[in-house]
């Protein structure tokens, strides 16, 4: 067995403990810790499998689920005791765990089976990369071939964040979200959220602006500075915005609206819708991209904080 | 055995550990962990795809990363409504019970 294989095989034994951690572990909290990892080994399993773009995007979202997911542990630990009483017989989780047996036995069945010589989009991306005058054919692809898919996933992101502000109270509407921040003065967290965020915004716009060349990206370099922010937050630093204030929901729309912007121009300066003239797609993906990072950070950051429950002052 | 094919075994069992967590945990929370476990095991598989296309000079396919990448931060915002429901029904009934008998 080479090194290499052997590594990936510790990865993978990685990735199933972690995972196992995670949905067998005693109460939710450490069941979320036990996912904290897997998100980490799971990073290092796409840095394996040559995908270092979707690499950066798992470690900074992961990172992200597992904030979110801490603090609702945290809150609704009350209610695990009388929940845990619902668990199902122990008949029914064996026949549960067979059927999830059955699952993975038809996924390696098909795994085995995939056709060789794999089919692929390599040779045309290799081939249309020159004409983006980009390096990276993933950003190419996020940002001229499949545009249209990251821009209804900006919509998508938009679409979530209003369905979480809309469970807010009627008397918290165009509040801010979470307690009134509580600056702490010292202990880990405090040094910390002073140490890290010149690092990770300085890291995250770098992301951005390399991906046209080099692995990086909207999404991770957005990630990564929604996730100082909470940082911030979390140390009492900075308090979340109100919900109705214009300056965050112009934040919120400069994204997708640069975006529909560049891609209507299309019919007039190309062929068609998010068409790019030849020779500009570059500038106008960097165009798109500054404010599409703007607004997806803080889409992020908002989804984390949660609904507003705090009322507007007047 | 190649790397990718033991990244694919090992996705099809994630996939089953996350399935069997998503299906048989009693609490709302845990089952949102078993959701993601499984969702990104689905990805794995695909990235798995994605390397067994190398080609032309690239080391994988860049399409399906461009997609999964899409992808990773749909889940993000599924994750994050789920959350915020579960924490408004909790708010509300003082449970977290997905039963709907004496609610």
């Amino acid at each position: 067995m080479s090194a290499g294989l052997a590594l990936d095989a510790g990865i993978v034994a990685l990735l199933l403990c972690a995972a196992g951690a995670a949905v067998a572990a005693r109460s939710a909290f450490a069941g979320v810790v036990g996912f904290l990892a897997y998100g980490l080994a799971l990073a290092l399993a796409w840095v394996r499998l040559a995908a270092v773009d979707v690499a950066l995007t798992e470690a900074a979202v992961s990172a992200l689920t597992g904030v979110l997911l801490l603090g609702a542990a945290v809150r609704l630990r009350a209610s695990e005791a009388a929940v845990a009483a619902e668990r199902p017989s122990r008949g029914l989780r064996l026949a549960a765990a067979l059927l999830c047996s059955a699952v993975a036995a038809g996924l390696a069945a098909v795994v085995l089976a995939f056709a060789d010589p794999a089919p692929s989009l390599a040779p045309d991306a290799a081939r249309r990369l020159p004409a983006t005058g980009l390096d990276n054919p993933v950003t190419a692809a996020l940002l001229s071939w499949r545009a249209v898919d990251t821009l209804l996933e900006k919509v998508v992101l938009l679409a979530g964040l209003l369905a979480v502000w809309s469970l807010a109270h009627d008397r918290a509407w165009g509040g801010r979200p979470g307690p009134p921040p509580r600056a702490t003065r010292d202990g880990a967290l405090a040094l910390l959220a002073r140490l890290l965020p010149p690092i990770g915004i300085v890291t995250g716009v770098y992301l951005v602006w390399t991906a046209a060349d080099h692995p990086g990206g909207a999404f991770p370099g957005s990630t990564l500075l929604a996730a100082m922010w909470v940082l911030a937050r979390m140390a009492g630093a900075v308090d979340a915005p109100a919900v109705g204030d214009p300056r965050l929901r112009a934040a919120l729309v400069a994204g997708p609206l640069a975006f529909f912007a560049v891609g209507f121009a299309g019919y007039a300066w190309a062929d068609g819708f998010l068409a790019y003239p030849a020779g500009w797609a570059k500038p106008l993906i960097v165009a798109i991209e500054i404010p599409m990072t703007i607004s997806v950070a803080a889409a992020l950051a908002l989804l984390v904080a949660g609904p507003p429950v705090r009322a507007p002052s007047r | 055995m190649s790397a990718e094919t033991l990244y694919g075994l090992g996705a099809a069992l994630l996939a089953a550990v996350g399935l069997y967590g998503f299906v048989v945990s009693p609490h709302p929370l845990r089952r949102l962990v078993g959701f993601n476990v499984f969702g990104s095991a689905v990805f794995v598989v695909f990235g798995v795809v994605a390397r067994r296309g190398a080609a032309a000079g690239l080391v994988a396919d860049p399409i399906p990363h461009a997609m999964v990448i899409t992808g990773i931060v749909v889940a993000f915002v599924s994750t994050a409504l789920a959350v915020a429901l579960l924490l408004r029904l909790h708010a509300a009934t003082g449970r977290a019970s997905l039963r709907d008998d004496g609610a």
